[in-house]
């Protein structure tokens, strides 16, 4: 079944309509869907924010998805960029639409049928819709799955999660509403211990105090989020609360938590398992 | 006796016009080396085969010209605006550290980009304004504040520098705050775009931008010229150049004007770029002296080379990414700025 997928995928790359033949990612979900369609010998450049899977860290990087620079995008000459929404600047993309280079833009949310899209989308700008309908059903599919074992494991008493990006100068930054790290917690059966907010945003102590998390979750990433978890428990806010008192502190790679890609469900499954236990 | 530094004089103002050309020298050849570099691989080559006329192909002229030579052009206004308007505010201020922050240009033009990053999107007949809302939300807020505090400054017809300078760094907190609200209110992606803005760039250059910020920009610096009598009468204080006829308050308000508009337009179109106004005109008198009259158009040239020079690294260091420029002007002009402190550490007190 997979190989004739795949002949029919060649077929489509054959075919003089599906031109693209490099491809610009820009966007870290868009970069591993990309590779889990198998279609990243179309690859020319990534983003910055591209870092999986670690192959894809061998292209050449045009710099941050919000603040690209028109010269070094042509530069690589692409004949389709495939960037996640948000990407920019706008000037940048005026010029690159000037140099009629064909830019799609792959819209973002928080949920396995958002998902699925991103791929659909992709693998019919790529000429592998066959694998991009597979693999948009297994992901929508393993995704329900998980979330479904997560709701289970977490059975009447759902954990609080605070989910913290980052500490500088000892303010607490976390995620409120309308985040992905929001969507992620509630489908790995927790419940997001910050209401009433929208977005990241800087909490000071005493919301901490109130809002209570049983978990504390961040990425694992250098810079200032690289923290060590003594010096997080040691913050008055976060000691009295109940994550502090039992130094309940989770820590997963951003992307892989936050992509909303072909992890996701894993990703789930991973951070309901380490909520709840397996 | 006497005339011996009479001809001191005109032989430091014969360096600096001989420096003059020196620096038209060296701008034309940062002009050519920045629109010969860069991470395609257009090269000197297509320069010179446009130049003679032959056709290129339409990724070429995209990048020669929707790109580069807008950057050129940019740069070369942006740089000579902020080196210019330095060298005129360290005149106006009698301070070798002033710099057009002092009259509240950055802190106004700083808010006013703020607000429109992060609620530019959420007020929708703001929406006509379209990629522009930023670079003119900045220059209005930019003109607005240091009108505000010459206002603040000015009684009965006299502006006070002292008075400015101090309700500059009142108005300026005010500014900070408010800004502060607003970066409180922004999201994840706001904030991001507020960093990059801070760090300005010149990657966002367009004809329609020149167009906008350029004659702002070429007014506010012809007007320099005539300022340069003046400048160097209030060197030896506001009563001594009173009693040697120069008109001051008209000095003044043509010099706060003239910075404000050339300053705000600059920002506007480039974000924050620190450093230019402070360590050209400094270079400028090392070499030279402080005679405005060759100061200012020579800071404007070497601002201008400077610029672009220092945009050409932005662009090649990391390419194909970019760094933002100011990161570039800090890492060169910071360790310059130090070693010009050091150096007059026991003349200014320090």
């Amino acid at each position: 079944m997979r190989r004739v997928l795949l002949a029919c995928g060649f077929a489509l790359f054959a075919m003089p309509l599906s031109a693209a033949e490099r491809v610009l990612s820009v966007g870290g979900a868009v970069t591993e869907i990309i590779y889990a369609l198998d279609a990243q010998e179309k690859l020319v450049a990534r983003d910055t924010t591209s870092t999986y899977p670690a192959k894809a860290k061998e292209l050449p990087d045009v710099g941050y998805m919000r603040a690209l620079s028109p010269e070094g995008v042509l530069s690589v000459a692409p004949d389709l960029i495939l960037a996640v929404e948000g990407a920019g600047p706008p000037e940048t993309l005026a010029v690159l639409q000037e140099a009629d280079i064909a830019l799609i833009s792959v819209p973002e949310g928080y949920d396995g049928a958002a998902i699925a899209k991103k791929i659909t989308l992709i693998g019919a700008a790529l000429g592998r819709e066959a694998e991009a309908e597979t693999l948009a059903r297994q992901v929508q599919n393993d995704l329900d799955h998980a979330a479904e074992q997560a709701q289970t494991r977490a059975g009447a008493a759902p954990k609080k999660v605070m989910f913290v990006l980052s500490t500088q100068g000892g303010r607490i930054m976390a995620a409120g509403q309308n985040t992905g790290a929001d969507a992620i917690i509630s489908l790995a059966g927790g419940v997001n211990a910050i209401t009433g907010v929208q977005g990241y945003r800087p909490l000071s102590d005493e919301a901490i105090l109130a809002a209570a998390p049983d978990v504390i979750l961040m990425m694992d990433r250098q810079g200032d989020h690289a923290q060590g978890d003594g010096d997080l428990l040691a913050m008055p806010a976060i000691a009295a609360t109940p994550a502090g008192q039992s130094g309940a502190i989770l820590r997963m790679g951003g992307l892989y938590l936050l992509g909303f890609g072909p992890r996701t469900a894993v990703a789930v499954a991973d951070l309901s398992a380490a909520l709840y236990g397996r | 006796m006497a005339r011996q530094p009479q001809a001191a004089i005109t032989d430091r103002l014969q360096r600096a016009r001989q420096l003059h050309l020196g620096l038209w020298l060296l701008l034309g050849c940062a002009a050519l080396l920045s629109l010969s570099s860069g991470a395609s691989a257009v090269s000197i080559d297509t320069i010179f085969a446009a130049l003679s006329g032959q056709a290129l192909s339409p990724m070429e002229e995209v990048v020669l010209y929707s790109i580069r030579l807008p950057r050129l052009v940019l740069g070369i206004l942006v740089g000579a605006a902020l080196a210019v308007s330095g060298a005129v505010m360290q005149g106006l201020f009698r301070n070798p550290l002033a710099d057009p922050g002092l009259v509240g240009v950055s802190a106004g033009a700083g808010l006013g980009a703020v607000a429109a990053i992060v609620l530019g999107g959420s007020v929708a007949w703001l929406g006509f304004a379209g990629i522009y809302l930023v670079p003119l939300a900045a220059f209005f807020g930019g003109w607005g504040s240091t009108m505000l505090l010459y206002q603040v400054a000015t009684w009965h017809g006299r502006t006070s520098v002292a008075t400015m300078l101090l309700a500059g760094i009142a108005l300026g907190a005010l500014a900070g705050a408010a800004s502060g609200i607003l970066v409180y209110m922004a999201d994840d992606a706001q904030l991001r775009d507020l960093t990059f803005w801070g760090l300005g760039s010149l990657a966002g250059a367009t004809w329609a931008k020149i167009a906008a910020a350029g004659p702002i920009i070429v007014i506010a610096l012809l007007a320099t010229p005539f300022l340069a009598r003046g400048l160097n009468g209030l060197a030896l204080g506001e009563a001594a150049a009173h009693h040697m006829g120069i008109p001051v308050q008209r000095v003044k308000s043509a010099a706060i004007l003239s910075v404000a508009a050339a300053t705000g337009a600059a920002v506007a179109v480039s974000g924050g770029i620190g450093f230019v106004g402070i360590v050209v005109p400094h270079l400028l008198r090392l070499a030279t002296g402080p005679d405005h009259r060759m100061l200012l158009p020579n800071a404007a040239v070497l601002g201008a080379a400077l610029l672009v020079l220092a945009d050409l690294i932005s662009r090649v260091v990391i390419a194909p990414a970019e760094l933002p420029i100011g990161i570039v002007t800090a890492i060169l002009g910071a360790p310059v700025f130090l070693w010009i402190l050091l150096r007059r550490r026991g003349g200014m007190g320090l």
